[in-house]
């Protein structure tokens, strides 16, 4: 076992290309193609929470952003015809930096057409059981099936409250699980979160209970991916970007422009979709049990 | 005015106009929700620790601090006096301030002295202070299992475990952030 805190050059390098070579494997052997989108696009996505890096040319005309993640492109793959994609490419956040966070990281992250978010959830179990036995390092605890919670149910277990008291006030919901209920989550094994609130639905259709299609699974505490029931109505999608927009207007944020073109291809008909993207550094962090992302990356921002 | 992206580990700041020093922080963030920083801090006037968690670009009150380095010179009723070893300015601090730190001041030891808004409010002794043992238990000769230890009372009023061969007369190194007995100085 690697000592967390210096995990060699060399050996970081070694672990991380068999990381990589054993997803590659798991979705070769599956019938997934390998796709590449741009990391340089018109709408870096409109998330509230996240915060893109603008890009310019050297007469300071902007060009675009970099991608927070490819999901818009695939989305649009998919409504081309691709039936099973996966990408692995690099995910550029500007506000985010701490021991699970870090600027400029690695993205997997894959889709199947006529498919749920439940095949998504079991090649999410098989991918890192597979992955888990391809590195010839000790592995923790990670052989499906993951237990599987409702927000609700998170929320009563690990704080005690519910998730109808928490829902008008978004800020004390995620107070509570940043404290309370994340740091608490997948701590012998992971753990797959279900049914969140319609409100944080972001790109996930919403499920007969009225509850958003997405699942997030958590390892020690750590969020490894956060997947979909894709939404596929173009309306209920141009709707969701109106409202993110106003909000980041209200906030003083920056308003990012709307994909039309995802629209466009929405409206033109995507087959019902699961899809899930996960943080490849903290999937080998937490497989390693190494002590933050930064430990498994070559090149962090402070090594830079 | 400072911000959450200020924190890191010793940042001081105000929180209901007490000092307090970070600890520990880690930047959370769901990733699709809110971005916080939660924080272990450590009050500064009393050295209780406390955890609080900031939203991410939260607005902050520095704490007006600052570190001098400073000679303690003798007591006088409850309190200590210190000097200024640029300025030759003194200040005191009483025992209860002081807290266990009384115990590795010797006529001349060099200390960092916080200030808090001008007011001294603690100090950091030197990590390694030397002190001579008043008493102790003679050693048995013999005894050699390792793990052994006995009380002995310091020049200082300070009590600390020591192996058996420390006699009243030795000079011992001691850890200031443990307490601890590091080793028996030579002459």
């Amino acid at each position: 076992m690697p000592e967390p805190a210096d995990v060699a050059v060399v050996q970081v390098l070694e672990l991380r290309a068999a990381l990589l070579a054993g997803i590659r494997r798991f979705f070769a052997e599956r019938d997934f193609i390998e796709v590449e989108t741009p990391a340089i696009v018109p709408s870096p996505g409109l998330d509230v929470h996240l915060s893109a890096f603008e890009v310019r040319s050297y007469t300071g005309e902007r060009v675009g952003w970099l991608a927070t993640s490819p999901e818009y492109q695939m989305k649009r793959l998919l409504s081309a015809g691709a039936k099973r994609i996966f990408q692995l490419c690099r995910g550029y956040r500007s506000e985010e930096q701490g021991s699970h966070h870090e600027r400029e990281f690695t993205m997997l992250e894959w889709y199947r057409a006529d498919a749920t978010s439940d095949d998504v959830i079991r090649d999410t179990e098989e991918l890192v059981a597979f992955v888990a036995g391809s590195l010839d390092q000790p592995a923790p605890e990670v052989q499906p099936p993951w237990q599987r919670m409702t927000v609700d149910e998170a929320l009563q277990f690990h704080a005690n409250l519910t998730l109808d008291s928490l829902i008008d006030d978004e800020e004390r919901f995620f107070r509570v699980w940043a404290e309370q209920v994340q740091p608490r989550l997948g701590n012998e094994r992971p753990i797959v979160v279900t049914d969140w609130p319609a409100s944080m639905a972001s790109l996930a259709q919403l499920k007969p209970n009225g509850m958003a299609d997405r699942f997030e699974a958590f390892f020690s505490g750590v969020e490894l991916c956060n997947g979909f029931g894709e939404l596929t109505d173009a309306k209920e999608q141009r709707r969701r970007f109106e409202r993110d927009r106003a909000e980041r207007r209200a906030a003083g944020l920056p308003v990012y422009p709307i994909d039309e073109r995802l629209l466009a291809d929405l409206e033109r008909g995507m087959p019902e979709s699961g899809g899930n993207a996960l943080g490849v550094d903290r999937l080998l962090m937490l497989l390693l049990r190494a002590a933050s992302i930064q430990a498994v990356m070559p090149f962090p921002k402070e090594r830079l | 005015m400072a911000d959450t992206s200020d924190i890191k580990k010793g940042f001081k700041m105000l929180l209901d106009g007490v000092p307090f020093a970070v600890v520990d922080h880690q930047f959370v963030k769901p990733g699709k929700g809110q971005a916080f920083i939660r924080t272990r801090l450590k009050n500064m006037m009393t050295g209780a620790v406390i955890d609080r968690t900031f939203k991410s670009g939260e607005k902050l009150d520095k704490a007006d601090t600052e570190e001098r380095t400073m000679q303690y010179l003798y007591p006088e009723g409850d309190a200590r006096v210190f000097m200024d070893t640029r300025s030759y300015e003194q200040l005191s601090l009483t025992n209860e301030q002081l807290g266990e730190n009384v115990h590795y001041l010797l006529d001349g030891t060099e200390v960092d002295v916080m200030l808090f808004e001008g007011r001294p409010i603690g100090v950091t002794p030197p990590t390694f202070v030397e002190l001579l043992v008043t008493e102790t238990e003679p050693g048995f000769k013999g005894d050699t299992s390792s793990n052994t230890t006995k009380p002995a009372t310091l020049e200082t009023g300070l009590q600390v475990n020591v192996p058996l061969f420390v006699n009243a007369g030795d000079r011992l190194k001691v850890d200031t952030r443990t307490g601890s007995y590091v080793e028996r100085v030579k002459g």
